[in-house]
């Protein structure tokens, strides 16, 4: 697959002892992309990046880069350079000497050296740095020297190993925006592992989705997120609430599907084809979800459609929204809403076991195959 | 270190051509390979400086020797001698016990010492575990002449109470018996019982405590209940330190055992040189590898059963 | 029992955080526990220190009451005979061995520190045994071999015998020092380019180098003491050591072996500070931050 891609993974599979770390994986990255590993810890994600890096070899399969065979090259030779995870400033270096580490072999004059640090000192927003010392940094400032260091060859590609992992909430969400501008600045191809959905949403061009050495669906953050290709991708990204269902009618892109207790539900089909009869799941997005202390006027109960009745079983004070878990006859999970809160509250914790009216648009379900 | 792998500038696959490539592609991708790499020269090292030799000690013990002429004929003369002389046998058993009690006292004695710089001592802990660890390093040889010194007919002890005017004739029971063996053995060998204790009882999660005494447990209940049963493992790791090297000891029992402190060390260093029966001591040096073997089985045993029992 | 877990001196670091650990309103207790400290020191340090005592005083009986003040004892050790040729053999063997345990040993620990290897429990185990086998064994034993190859016993011989207990005390000592070493950082090294040989000699070495300092010492005063195996392997050049046993057999030579003896427990004890200085120096390893 995508043998001509920027960065081809071609079959690729992983062994430790026993263990399949990495299990036949195939997909390409083009260049300039902002490409993301999602997955939670063990999926193999943080593998994958070390074979193109160099790190680890595969067991089986090929890797590609621009064109050239890696494999069998030691991380030396490969065009590629790394953020680590611990960022593994050189701690006996000063900044200066750590962002040029790897112009030795071009034995620069002086001068020249000096001029290419600053210049990645000055992009990093550091400058100033050089003389300074791993443990004289603080994390984000650790960050940002990794980061110098890794570009400072212009590499084909850089790997990001979960880098903003050990900053605070803050910083990381500073650095995130920084990090995707400085990778449309730099125009290089980025590959970024990490686990958390949302750094992930925000920074990638296209992001895969991986569980246990697999991925489940490769796609744009808004596509991944909208149009789930599975229960498992459905799932992990965001909160999506499950609802058994049959396929009765299909037409013009839309299917009416019988959801069991729930009666009958709209849902867009998005140019999936699915017969009659065929047993699918209705995934709803709980902030997609409205909820109502009223019942829908009648017009609308006839008219419209995906009206249920519940009981309010659990409301969460967010602050900026609410979570509220609705029981509905018939159905073993709660159905999760958010609702942002337009007006001081509606629901609170004394709202508890009142009648409630959830509606959603035939737009907002996506319906996926039962497996 | 970095593993020592043939770069060449080439790339694509390496098909398996050869030797060199092959060698290359197994290093990269298994870590195995790599370690025992790094590790072939000390392994190789340690085979034939330590391995073979014991091998080999094996081996001859079962020789047997005649005047100045050694039988290569498989023998188990040497093994029926020590089993039909008393004496030989009496010397093991001593050593043994000499051993057991120098173990016991040592670290008895470094519990305390090792209790105190883990959890009392708060600036300078480094300088304490410097002034434990300082004479350990110094001449062995040394320090149990300075016990000969100390313990001696006109030692230190014996003429500082003469002079003091306690005694009026030199304590004979100081010098030249079993309890100047273990004493001696038991000062030199000290920083040994010390050092693991103390790593364990550092490794102790100061709130484990500080629970046990939110529970209601008093300093004494804390005491038993947590720290040395989560101490053990150190307890148990600075005995072996201590028993087993201790012995095949010769120089302690030499310098200050006395005839009724000779040891089973004393035995084989004698077979190695004055008696010069090179078989009889490796089968006496064999059979005290397997006394020793036999005594730390039954004690790791015993420590595993009393540990499960208890916990 | 694993010999890895009773590393003798907790790092820099392990101590802070203890300190960080303990509540700060829990006084300090000294009582009985410090009476017993101090008890326990002198029993350690007390014995040894009669050496350095005695050999000032101007008798040649070892026994109070001390008669006077004298330097005589170092003058006339310095004239014996055979003092300055074993001195010499000493370290024309604790050197080779320090160095080359060293090495060794750090080459183990690298390997035992950095990669997941099956049966290494066992091998380390298998390196660390001479801390603990008797002596006398690993002696006979090598002697039984030496002499079936035929190699004759020399100085050279003496050095054989001190590598294993060197490689295994070099290999702790290494170990407590690369446990810790963020293994990101060679591989960072390898990332920007540089290949094995050059990642050592620009980023492990200098990183490591305090530990290797330690271990040289320490490697050196174990050779430099030892008397078992060199009395089991030794030829007719005697190593220090040996010296001192063979003029302890005459009671005339004593105050000149005390005298000896205090030069040499100092220039150990010397040694081995600096050493145990050397090995708790350095840049810590941790390149993460808790921010």
């Amino acid at each position: 697959m995508n043998a001509n891609a920027f960065i081809a993974i071609d079959d690729v599979s992983k062994d430790f002892g026993t263990v399949r770390a990495v299990d036949r994986v195939a997909f390409g990255i083009a260049r300039g992309e902002f490409f993301s590993l999602l997955g939670p810890s063990g999926c193999g994600k943080t593998t994958l990046l070390r074979m193109l890096a160099g790190f680890e070899f595969p067991t089986e399969g090929e890797i590609y880069i621009d064109g050239q065979a890696m494999a069998s090259e030691p991380p030396e030779n490969r065009p590629v350079n790394m953020v680590f995870q611990s960022y593994a400033i050189f701690p006996h270096l000063t900044v200066r000497k750590n962002i040029g580490y790897s112009l030795r072999r071009d034995r620069l004059s002086r001068v020249e050296f000096d001029r290419k640090v600053g210049r990645m000192l000055e992009l990093i927003k550091l400058p100033g740095y050089e003389e300074r010392k791993s443990h004289e940094l603080s994390g984000g400032e650790r960050q940002r020297v990794a980061l110098a260091r890794a570009l400072i060859r212009r590499p084909k590609v850089l790997l990001l190993d979960e880098p903003l992992g050990a900053l605070d909430k803050q910083l990381r969400e500073q650095m995130q925006l920084e990090l995707r501008d400085l990778q449309r600045e730099v125009g290089i191809t980025f590959v970024f592992v990490t686990h958390d959905q949302e750094e992930a949403l925000t920074m990638s061009d296209r992001i895969a989705v991986m569980s246990k050495g697999r991925y489940l669906q490769i796609d744009t953050p808004t596509q991944l997120y909208e149009a789930p290709r599975s229960r498992e991708v459905a799932a992990f990204i965001g909160s999506m609430n499950f609802f058994d269902a049959r396929v009765e009618e299909v037409a013009d892109g839309h299917a009416r599907v019988a959801a069991g207790p729930l009666g009958h539900l709209r849902a867009a089909t998005r140019a999936k084809r699915f017969s009659v009869g065929e047993t699918v799941l209705a995934a709803v997005r709980p902030e997609k979800i409205t909820i109502s202390s009223r019942p829908p006027a009648p017009s609308d109960a006839s008219g419209g459609t995906n009206f249920v009745k519940g009981v309010l079983d659990a409301t969460a004070y967010l602050g900026d929204r609410s979570h509220h878990y609705i029981r509905l006859p018939g159905v073993d999970k709660p159905v999760a809403v958010s609702a942002q809160n337009l007006n001081p509250a509606e629901f609170d914790v004394e709202s508890r076991k009142r009648d409630v009216w959830l509606n959603w648009s035939s737009e907002a379900v996506v319906l996926l195959r039962a497996t | 270190m970095s593993e020592p792998t043939a770069v060449s500038t080439g790339s694509g696959v390496a098909p398996m051509g050869t030797p060199l490539r092959w060698w290359r592609r197994l290093i990269l991708r298994n870590e195995a390979v790599r370690g025992y790499t790094l590790l072939s020269p000390t392994l190789f090292l340690m085979t034939l400086a330590l391995g073979a030799p014991v091998f080999f000690l094996f081996l001859v013990s079962f020789f047997t020797q005649d005047l100045l002429e050694i039988s290569t004929d498989f023998s188990l003369e040497n093994y029926m001698s020590f089993l039909g002389k008393e004496n030989y046998q009496k010397l093991l058993w001593r050593s043994l016990k000499v051993s057991g009690f120098v173990t016991v006292l040592s670290v008895v004695l470094a519990y305390p010492m090792a209790y105190f710089i883990a959890f009392r001592v708060r600036k300078n802990k480094f300088a304490w575990l410097i002034l434990i660890t300082v004479p350990f390093w110094t001449s062995y040889l040394l320090r149990v002449f300075a016990w000969k010194i100390v313990l001696g007919h006109n030692g230190v002890i014996n003429s500082g109470l003469t002079e003091l005017g306690f005694i009026e004739e030199p304590l004979t029971f100081l010098l030249y018996n079993p309890f100047a063996v273990v004493l001696t053995l038991a000062h030199a060998w000290a920083a040994f019982a010390i050092m693991p204790i103390y790593v364990s009882l550092e490794k102790i999660d100061r709130s484990l405590l500080e629970a046990a005494r939110d529970l209601g447990d008093g300093p004494a209940m804390r005491f038993w209940r947590v720290t040395l049963p989560l101490s053990m493992a150190g307890v148990v790791a600075a005995s072996l330190l201590v028993f087993i090297p201790t012995v095949g000891d010769f120089v302690t029992p030499t310098m200050v055992g006395g005839p009724k402190g000779t040891l089973i060390g004393n035995l084989i260093q004698i077979q190695f040189g004055k008696a010069n029966n090179w078989p009889l001591g490796a089968a006496l040096s064999v059979i005290s590898l397997i006394a020793i073997t036999a005594v730390v089985c039954a004690f790791l045993w015993f420590t595993k059963r009393v540990r499960t029992q208890e916990l | 029992m694993t010999i890895r877990d009773t590393a003798p001196v907790a790092s820099g670091e392990a101590r802070t955080k203890t300190r960080a650990r303990r509540a700060p309103d829990a006084a300090p207790r000294i009582g009985a526990l410090g009476v017993f400290a101090v008890l326990y020191l002198a029993f350690i340090y007390a014995p040894v220190l009669f050496i350095p005592l005695f050999s000032f005083n101007d008798s040649t009986y070892i026994a109070f009451p001390l008669s006077g003040f004298t330097t005589e004892w170092y003058v006339t050790m310095s004239r014996s005979d055979g003092l300055v040729g074993a001195l010499t053999n000493s370290i024309k063997v604790a050197t080779p061995a320090a160095v080359v345990s060293t090495l060794l040993g750090t080459l183990a620990a690298k390997a035992v520190t950095r990669y997941r290897m099956p049966g290494m429990e066992a091998v380390v185990s298998f390196i660390m045994s001479p801390l603990v086998v008797p002596a006398i064994i690993v002696g006979v034993a090598l002697l039984i071999i030496v002499n079936a190859i035929g190699i004759e016993l020399s100085l050279f011989t003496v050095f054989l015998a001190h590598l294993p207990p060197c490689t295994a005390f070099a290999m702790w000592i290494m170990i407590s020092r690369l446990e810790g070493f963020d293994a990101a950082i060679e591989e960072a090294s390898r990332d920007l380019g540089e290949g094995p040989w050059m990642t050592f000699w620009r980023v492990t070495f200098p990183l490591i180098v305090p530990g290797v300092v330690a271990s040289l010492l320490l490697t050196f005063t174990i050779s430099f003491d030892e008397y078992v195996l060199a009395s089991f392997l030794g030829g007719s050049e005697p190593t220090l050591p040996i010296y001192i046993y063979s003029q302890l057999r005459f009671p005339w030579q004593l105050p000149n072996v005390l005298a000896l003896a205090t030069i040499l427990l100092f220039a150990s004890f010397a040694l081995v500070y600096i050493a145990m200085r050397f090995r708790n120096r350095g840049v810590q390893f941790k390149t993460t931050t808790g921010v």
